[in-house]
Formats: C-alpha cells, sequence, structure tokens
C-alpha cells in the first residue's frame, strides 16, 4: 500500500479510536474537541475542492461556512419559537430536522458560490482573492447589523437539531454523526477527484490553454467546482454552528476563511485528506499552545511560515512525499 | 471537388498603429499541407490565433468547414475540429503522458460532467490514447510524467494530444522548433502521412522542411501575404527572395 494510502486510514482510525476512547474515560470535552476538528476537516476538504483541484485561492469561504451556519440559526429560531420564517406569500416554518437544515445549508451555500463565483471567477491572482474576501466582508456586516437575528450578539439554539432519534446532545452520538458525514464528504471528494471532470478541472489548474485546445472551457469548470467547493463548506457551517448551538457574524469574518485556508495549507494543498490532517493539526496546536499563551497564533503564525517555505506539501508532503499522479 | 475546408476571407487585426494582419485570404484545401512562413513579426503567430479563436479579427471571416466561425470562442472551434499544438509546449506539466492523451480524448467526446466513474479506466477513453500515443512513438513512456519528457517528446505528446481528437484541421505551430535532426526527420515523415488524415496548417521556421513537407506555401510579411503557391513558384518568386529570403541569406 502505498504511504498516502495507510496514512490516510491511521488518520480516519485515529479520529475514531481517539473520541472512544474519550468516551469510556468519561471525557466529554475531549469528543467535543475532536468533533470540531471534524467539522473543519470538512469545511477544509470544501475548500481544497476550490483552491487544491481548480487552483482557485479563494479567501472568502467564511462566506459559505457562515451561511450554513446561519441557515441551521435561522430555521432552529423559528422552530424553537414556533414562528414562521416567512409567512407571504407563503409559509416556511422553522425546523429542527439536522438533514433538511444540511440541504438548505448545501443548497443555497451552492447558489450563494454560484454567484459569487460567476463575478469573481472572471479575474484571477490577487484580483481573486481579494473580490472573494469582500464578498465574505459583505455578508460579516450584513449579519452584524442585522437585528432580527442577534446582530453583532448572535444567535442561541438551546437544543441541538434532531437526527433520527439519535440524542445529539449527547457529545458522542454528535460526534457519531459528523465522523459519518466527513466520510461521505471524503468518499465524494476521492471519486470526483478521479472522474472525468476532476481530470479536466486539474488540467485546467495546469494549463489552461491545454484545456481550451481539446474543446472545453475553464470557465465552466472553475464555476462548477466553486459551486461544490462552497456547498461543502456551507455544510460544515451548519454542522459547526450545530455543536455551538450558536451562531454569530464571526463565522462570516476574513479570520474565518485564513482558519479554513490553514487547514488546507497545513494538511497539503490538493490531497482528498490534506484538510482533514491540517485541521486535526490546528485543533492540536490550538489545544497544546493555547495552554501556554493566549498568544498561542504567534506560534502557530511560525510553524505556517516553516511549512510554506520548507514543506510546500504540508503534512502530507512530508509524510506520503511527492504527489503521484493518481492511476 | 468540396470546398477548403478552412477559408480565410479578409482577415485584417490591428493593434493601435500596427496592422498585424492586413486583409489576409488563405485557404486550406483537404489533403494538404499548407505552410505559412515568413521573418519574424511577420504576424504569424497573430493570424494562427484568430484561426484558433484567441483573438477576435477586426474584419473580415473565418469559414471552417463551411461554417462562419468568426465569433466561436476557442474551445467551441476546438469541438469543431481544429487540432491545435502549440510554439511552446502547452501540455498539462504534473499529468502524465496518458492522462494527457486521455484528457484530449475526453475533451473531444464532450462528456466532461461527470463526476463518479473512474476516467482513467474508461477503456474507449484509454484505447484511444494508447493509440495515438503509440503511434508517435510514446508508448513506452506512457506512465512518466509530463514535465519530466524531453522537449522533443513533449512536442511528440502535443501532436499525439491533437490526434486523440481525430481532427478535421491541424493548426501547428512550429511543430519541429528545437527538435534534433533526426526527431525532425521523423515528424516530417510522420506528418507526410497525417495529412491523408486531416489537412495541416503549418507554421514553421525551418525552411528545409517547409520545402520538403508543403504542397502549398503562402508568404506573410508585415502583416500581408504576398505570395502563395506550390514550392517551385514560391522559391522563384521575386518578390519572396526580396522580401524574406533575401534577407535570409544576407544574416
Amino acid at each position: 500500500m502505498r504511504r498516502e494510502a495507510i496514512f490516510n486510514y491511521t488518520l480516519l482510525f485515529a479520529l475514531l479510536a481517539f473520541p472512544l476512547w474519550a468516551w469510556t474515560a468519561d471525557e466529554p470535552f475531549l469528543i467535543t474537541l475532536t468533533t470540531r476538528a471534524i467539522i473543519f476537516a470538512i469545511a477544509g476538504v470544501g475548500l481544497n475542492f476550490a483552491l487544491g483541484f481548480g487552483g482557485l485561492v479563494s479567501l472568502g469561504h467564511a462566506a459559505f461556512f457562515g451561511l450554513g451556519g446561519y441557515v441551521m440559526g435561522v430555521l432552529a429560531y423559528h422552530a424553537q419559537t414556533y414562528t414562521a420564517f416567512v409567512t407571504w406569500p407563503f409559509v416556511i416554518e422553522g425546523t429542527n430536522s439536522m438533514l433538511m437544515i444540511w440541504l438548505v445549508a448545501v443548497v443555497l451555500s451552492a447558489v450563494l458560490a454560484l454567484a459569487i463565483g460567476a463575478l469573481s471567477l472572471r479575474t484571477s491572482g490577487v484580483y481573486f482573492i481579494m473580490i472573494t474576501l469582500a464578498f465574505a466582508q459583505m455578508l460579516y456586516y450584513f449579519t452584524i447589523s442585522w437585528p432580527k437575528y442577534g446582530g453583532e450578539d448572535g444567535l442561541s439554539i438551546y437544543v441541538r437539531n434532531q437526527f433520527f432519534g439519535l440524542n445529539t446532545m449527547d457529545s458522542i452520538q454528535f460526534f457519531a454523526v459528523c465522523y459519518g458525514v466527513l466520510l461521505l464528504v471524503l468518499l465524494f471528494v476521492f471519486l470526483v477527484s478521479r472522474s472525468p471532470f476532476g481530470l479536466m478541472l486539474g488540467a485546467a489548474r495546469q494549463n489552461e490553454a491545454r484545456v481550451q485546445a481539446v474543446g472545453q472551457t475553464p470557465f465552466r469548470l472553475y464555476l462548477t467546482a466553486f459551486a461544490v467547493s462552497g456547498a461543502i463548506t456551507g455544510l460544515a457551517g451548519a454542522m459547526f454552528a450545530d455543536l455551538n448551538r450558536f451562531v454569530s457574524p464571526t463565522m462570516f469574518s476574513w479570520q474565518t476563511s485564513g482558519e479554513i485556508m490553514i487547514f488546507v495549507i497545513l494538511g497539503g494543498v490538493g490531497r482528498v485528506f490534506g484538510p482533514v490532517a491540517g485541521a486535526v493539526l490546528f485543533i492540536i496546536l490550538e489545544h497544546l499552545l493555547g495552554g501556554l499563551s493566549d498568544y498561542w497564533h504567534i506560534y502557530l503564525g511560525a510553524i505556517l511560515l516553516g511549512v510554506v517555505l520548507f514543506a510546500r506539501g504540508g503534512l502530507y508532503g512530508l509524510i506520503a512525499g511527492r504527489q503521484v499522479a493518481h492511476e | 471537388m468540396s470546398n477548403p475546408v478552412l477559408q480565410i476571407r479578409g482577415v485584417s487585426k490591428s493593434f493601435g498603429a500596427l496592422e498585424a494582419s492586413k486583409n489576409i485570404k488563405l485557404d486550406v484545401q483537404t489533403g494538404e499541407i499548407h505552410a505559412l512562413i515568413g521573418p519574424n513579426g511577420a504576424g504569424k503567430s497573430t493570424l494562427i490565433q484568430q484561426i484558433a479563436g484567441g483573438l477576435q479579427p477586426d474584419r473580415g471571416h473565418i469559414l471552417f468547414m463551411d461554417q462562419d466561425v468568426t465569433t466561436l470562442s476557442t474551445a467551441a472551434r476546438a469541438r469543431k475540429g481544429m487540432a491545435r499544438t502549440f510554439q511552446i509546449s502547452s501540455l498539462a506539466m504534473e499529468y502524465t503522458v496518458l492522462q494527457n492523451a486521455v484528457l484530449g480524448a475526453l475533451g473531444a467526446r464532450g462528456d466532461v460532467y461527470r463526476f463518479f466513474r473512474p476516467v482513467m479506466k474508461d477503456q474507449k477513453l484509454l484505447s484511444t490514447a494508447q493509440e495515438m500515443l503509440a503511434l508517435l512513438g510514446l508508448g513506452d513512456v506512457q506512465n512518466t510524467i509530463t514535465s519530466e519528457l524531453s522537449h522533443g517528446q513533449r512536442r511528440q505528446l502535443e501532436v499525439a494530444v491533437a490526434l486523440t481528437s481525430s481532427p478535421k484541421l491541424f493548426l501547428m505551430d512550429e511543430p519541429m522548433a528545437g527538435l534534433g535532426a533526426e526527431a525532425s526527420k521523423k515528424l516530417m515523415a510522420f506528418l507526410a502521412d497525417l495529412k491523408k488524415q486531416a489537412p495541416i496548417l503549418l507554421v514553421e521556421h525551418d525552411m528545409d522542411a517547409v520545402f520538403a513537407l508543403a504542397d502549398r506555401i503562402s508568404v506573410l510579411v508585415y502583416g500581408e501575404i504576398i505570395a502563395t503557391g506550390t514550392v517551385e513558384e514560391i522559391r522563384s518568386n521575386p518578390a519572396v527572395r526580396l522580401a524574406y529570403l533575401g534577407e535570409e541569406a544576407e544574416e
């Protein structure tokens, strides 16, 4: 088996074994911490779909993470207050069904990504980075100034949403749900990475003229990739809000976009499992270094600098070696 | 006799005061190699780009298989059967040789928006790709990463990828550039055979190659076609000698 594959399975196993151990040791905090890493990993896998496979450096993925969060917040808020979200021209009720919330989050995030992508993908390089950032900032300030759902203070939900009769307030059960979603998302991205679309998207990243010469349009490939990417990150946002039972404009902030990008870079750009490793490493660092100092980000910055300068492939580059073309 | 595969009708293109293409008329007939020659800066690349779709002409029309393609995108023209090889190799460098060839076959087949089936296990794409690689003598290196190929092998791969789409016309921008004498000769023999499959519009600096290969030659000088004709006609054309071959001889 290739080293990369071995590392993938080790990672998945550790992500399952650690919380199970924490469960038997009665350490719910550690289970929640792992769940947080898993949700961040999903957000990172989403960004990596655009950034790693399509070469689209988006610094605005907080827009989708935040939108997913607010989809959960708003729908659950209306469910818990027994009010309707919209009463005219037809009634839209809130819901506390996790599946329904995920579905709405995925669809709306994909639509938002299509809109943002349709405008920003006409640019490239630094302009693309700035435009995606600007869209996320617009949403950030919009939610701050929208008092109905808490404005700057955010919105609290008292009980986690429902998932097929599970007790989602039990940390190990909620963890199991999130772990399952991560597996499905990874499977999806793995399949797409070796599909016709994946091959053509990767070619567009490497050489747009080549893609045009074989009769395809890079813009359409990028837009599709951006929508899929936004949808996955939006799903993670809805789960993150459920984990915290709280949403606030912070989910839309540029720091959030930056953190999602850090997961991707730390783990290894363009690897299916890269962001999983990156998110886990980020949580470990946050936990360990955060214990040392409130200013732990300065150490994180140093590590990030080291990765960018000396280990461009991130954790996966170090462990699995140079990227090999998928067969 | 059928119409020419490619007809360029009065195409003009200016960049500010510079007229890169002046009322160009040119056609490529079935079964021929039509060479486009001219000194540096004559506007060959500008013309090729307008044919392939990278640039819009200011005036004039480009007809491909009796259809006006002047306003179509590069990708749309490629799908209609225009296959291009680039002056500077333009391949997906991180992919294997085989992946590049499969890319060509996939692009031509068009079912790109499929997300769940493994493309490198698609037997139809693979057999087309492998057949073309074998034709160009790249069968042994099909699992090599493209960036590790020699310059000559990349040029051959460009041609192989172009072939995977079973094109109706080849636009070849200096396919021999930078090739050794041996590789050059091989490629020439290959092109001489290839024209039976689809005609070739060949931009080439290597005069020996042009005179050996071309059925007809057009000479482009300062954005204007000053002569079109057979090898003999071009060789003996005084205007061409003065404007082009003469200049070369003086160097």
